[in-house]
């Protein structure tokens, strides 16, 4: 027998998953969706990532230091956060506004609440509303990819539907592959779905937020965005904005949003219902990341309303 | 169709490799045996002998006169040598009788006629189960007799012989089935005609496809000779599940057979079923058929750090240490010694403890294998919550615990947990939840 042994409570195993390897996951699933990002709006979208990236993990390593909790970043939220915020400006502002951006996500929307898995928001969510509010010409100028004729500055197919700047709308497989104006890692479609299977595939995400949410975008859109009643183009409005990015990698962070099944499902229609809302109504012509915002505060709300039932009672 | 399995729980690494092909062997007589006092649920038996007495193998050495109490008896044939308080694998310490045994006298096999039982009376299986101090041996070690003898106004239709074995690492039940299938099928027929129940089910996970083929073997067997009386009267069958953890416990194992949930603080016979281990049934064979006490009884011997792993017939009261000698010893360095499985098991500080009658493993686990990971913060995975088989969200409780918020862990139906060990087991941030909701379990008790 040796001097010293572990005596601690069951179980003695445990399956390998950890934090840091859910966290590089998600990274991995998004970046297909930056390469298009950097194809199509050139290298100034990169600047951006590794800026935005960056600063979220020294913010997060000085603020650990300051609060004398161990300085851990291999865990992978802060670099995440980071590519996130990225992926939901505008390949067109300028660096330092993303760099503002970043310190804001992590100083004030994570730590300042007590840091991983502590927050009320979504921080890549929680700085890109305050970016909008504090650079809203820099936060909606946006540009079409390198190729296209007038590739300098031009508004969302989503902008030009709400101002009526009457320009073409683009296909759909234009939409699919991301050939558009937009956020740096909001516009390819494809590669956003086939990071999402990766996620799905893992079972790091579950269906329930993104299905309900999209659904419910889909059916709204269907039924009031068109011309008449149930004349409007679903797809278009599922395929346009943030929604695939939101609804896949935003809405289903693990921290900000309910862990219940039925919850998870509320959350999402609720996505769903203020995504529209505010497309239809609102002052935006998107509203993706302001729904999952309000909704991340209402999380402790739907979970309480939506326990499980208890074994043996129904 | 019945279901096949539960909600909730995890798919395990089950590496029952090391000893499913390894026939049940037996132990060599240690120096002395140390019987603890406490070998069941209920209460603990007070000695019938002293010290300097001398005793036969199979003879009573303490019994109780509580009602949830089941008798010991002395698994060799010696000297009592002391009673005195020592190292108990589950309760921590207690007292026990410490026995030298006399090497000629104690035998490898206990001799007695065969009985006649074709026409024993239900009240007498109930009396020899008691008199030889039959526990459950799945590891609850609740007293066997009082379990079959529920409360009169409860109908119960369905006996469960449970062959799940869903902890990693244990084969004892599996090799059991495959040894002695016709004896267990016969005790669980004396069970059955105890209790006057019609329909029984063998359950048993589809990961241990030799058990399921050698319990249907026999039962077709019985079937077309009716040379067994007890057959005519009561159906037994074989049902395979889909191996999940912890679909050996109790709750699960009824959900997954009959759909039937057993409501909170509740037991099996509240939905109208019994449930015992396969062991227990054997175990029930020998007492009704040759009156042999139970002292001695099947356990897996594994893990990374042990030698020569094997599945071992064993006698109560024999010192693990002496056990894990006979299996070659420790090989590298010991990290963790537990009784039980990986799941559910209890590490214990010492290998100077005896076998009691719930003891169903031994697992010795490597410096690695036994690595304690650093604790991370809760990022609201849900994974808990998702692999809970008893609709709990582990995660809630557990912060409760932290902070001394009982009366919270309360409300969060703490106190419904079962301990498997699924939610611990899937945290991503190595949060010791199971120990945390331990932990309020215990303290709400204390409130109460």
């Amino acid at each position: 027998m040796p001097d010293m042994i572990y005596v601690t409570s069951s179980p003695h195993i445990h399956s390998g998953e950890s934090v840091k390897k859910i966290m590089w996951a998600v990274f991995i699933a998004l970046i297909p969706a930056g390469l298009w990002g950097v194809y199509a709006y050139g290298f100034k979208a990169l600047y951006l990532m590794v800026a935005s990236i960056l600063t979220c993990v020294i913010t997060e390593a000085l603020i650990l230091k300051l609060r004398k909790r161990p300085v851990v970043i291999s865990d992978g939220s802060a670099a995440l956060t980071g590519l996130l915020l990225a992926y939901n400006v505008s390949p067109d502002i300028p660096v330092w506004t993303i760099c503002i951006g970043a310190v804001f996500a992590i100083a004030i929307a994570k730590q300042a609440f007590g840091g991983l898995g502590r927050n009320i928001f979504n921080p890549a969510l929680a700085a890109r509303a305050f970016l909008m509010a504090s650079w809203p010409t820099y936060m909606v100028t946006f540009q079409n990819p390198r190729w296209s004729a007038d590739a300098l500055t031009s508004a969302t197919p989503l902008t030009n539907l709400k101002h009526g700047f009457g320009l073409a709308n683009p296909t759909y497989l234009d939409l699919l592959i991301g050939n558009r104006g937009g956020c740096i890692g909001e516009v390819c479609i494809a590669a956003l779905i086939i990071g999402a299977i990766f996620l799905l595939y893992k079972r790091y995400i579950s269906l329930r937020i993104p299905a309900s949410f999209i659904l419910t975008v889909a059916l709204l859109s269907w039924a009031f965005m068109g011309k008449g009643l149930f004349q409007g183009d679903a797809l278009f409005y599922i395929m346009n904005g943030g929604l695939i990015l939101g609804a896949f990698f935003m809405a289903t962070d693990y921290v900000t949003s309910p862990i219940t099944k039925k919850g998870k499902i509320v959350f999402g229609i609720m996505c769903g219902v203020l995504t529209f809302a505010i497309r239809k109504w609102g002052g935006y012509p998107e509203g993706v990341c302001y729904s999952i915002l309000i909704m991340n505060a209402a999380t402790p709300i739907i979970e309480r309303h939506t326990k499980p039932g208890r074994f043996g009672k129904g | 169709m019945l279901g096949k399995t539960f909600k909730g729980g995890v798919h395990l690494e089950y590496c029952k490799e090391l000893t499913a092909n390894k026939p049940i062997g037996r132990v060599s007589l240690p120096a002395e045996v140390t019987i603890p006092l406490l070998q069941s649920a209920g209460a603990a038996c007070v000695p019938t002998i002293k010290t300097g007495d001398v005793v036969e193998q199979g003879a009573l050495i303490a019994d109780s006169e509580k009602l949830i109490s089941a008798p010991i008896h002395s698994p060799v044939s010696g000297k009592v040598k002391a009673i005195k308080k020592t190292s108990h694998p589950v309760v921590g310490a207690c007292v026990s009788i410490v026995i030298t045994p006399d090497r000629e006298k104690s035998e490898e096999n206990f001799f007695k006629d065969r009985q006649n039982v074709d026409d024993i009376e239900p009240e007498d299986i109930i009396k020899a189960v008691r008199l030889c101090g039959i526990v459950g041996l799945g590891g609850a070690a609740f007293p066997t007799h009082i379990k079959l003898s529920p409360p009169k106004n409860k109908s119960i239709d369905t006996f469960i012989l449970n062959g799940a074995e869903c902890e990693p690492c244990l084969t004892c039940d599996d090799r059991m089935m495959q040894e002695k299938p016709e004896q267990i099928i016969n005790g669980a027929f004396l069970i059955m005609k105890a209790t006057g129940i019609k329909n029984g089910i063998i359950a048993i996970e589809d990961n241990k496809p030799q058990a399921i083929s050698a319990m249907k073997l026999v039962l077709d067997t019985i079937k077309s000779n009716k040379q067994f009386s007890l057959a005519d009267k009561h159906s037994l069958r074989v049902i395979t599940l889909r191996t999940k953890y912890p679909q050996g416990s109790e709750k699960q194992l009824i959900k997954a057979l009959l759909r039937r949930e057993v409501p909170p603080s509740k037991l099996p016979f509240d939905v109208g079923c019994i449930v015992e281990n396969v062991q227990t049934a054997y175990a029930v064979y020998e007492a009704v058929y040759y009156h042999k006490p139970l002292y001695e009884r099947v356990i897996t011997v594994t893990g990374d750090a042990i030698a020569k792993p094997a599945n071992l017939l064993v006698k109560i009261g024999t010192p693990v240490s002496h056990i894990i000698q006979h299996c070659g010893g420790v090989e590298g360095e010991l990290g963790k010694l537990i009784i039980g499985g990986p799941m559910m098991g209890l590490a214990q500080y010492t290998n100077d403890v005896p076998v009691v009658k719930a003891v169903s493993g031994i697992l010795a686990l490597s410096k690695e294998s036994a690595r304690i990971d650093a604790q991370e913060y809760c990022i609201r995975c849900g994974k808990c919550k998702e692999s809970c088989p008893v609709n709990l969200i582990p995660t809630d409780i557990a912060k409760a615990a932290e902070c001394g918020n009982f009366d919270i862990a309360t409300t969060l139906n703490a106190t419904d947990c079962i301990e498997c060990g699924c939610c611990s087991y899937v945290c991503p941030s190595h949060i010791p939840l199971v120990q945390l909701i331990k932990h309020a379990k215990r303290s709400i008790a204390c409130q109460i």
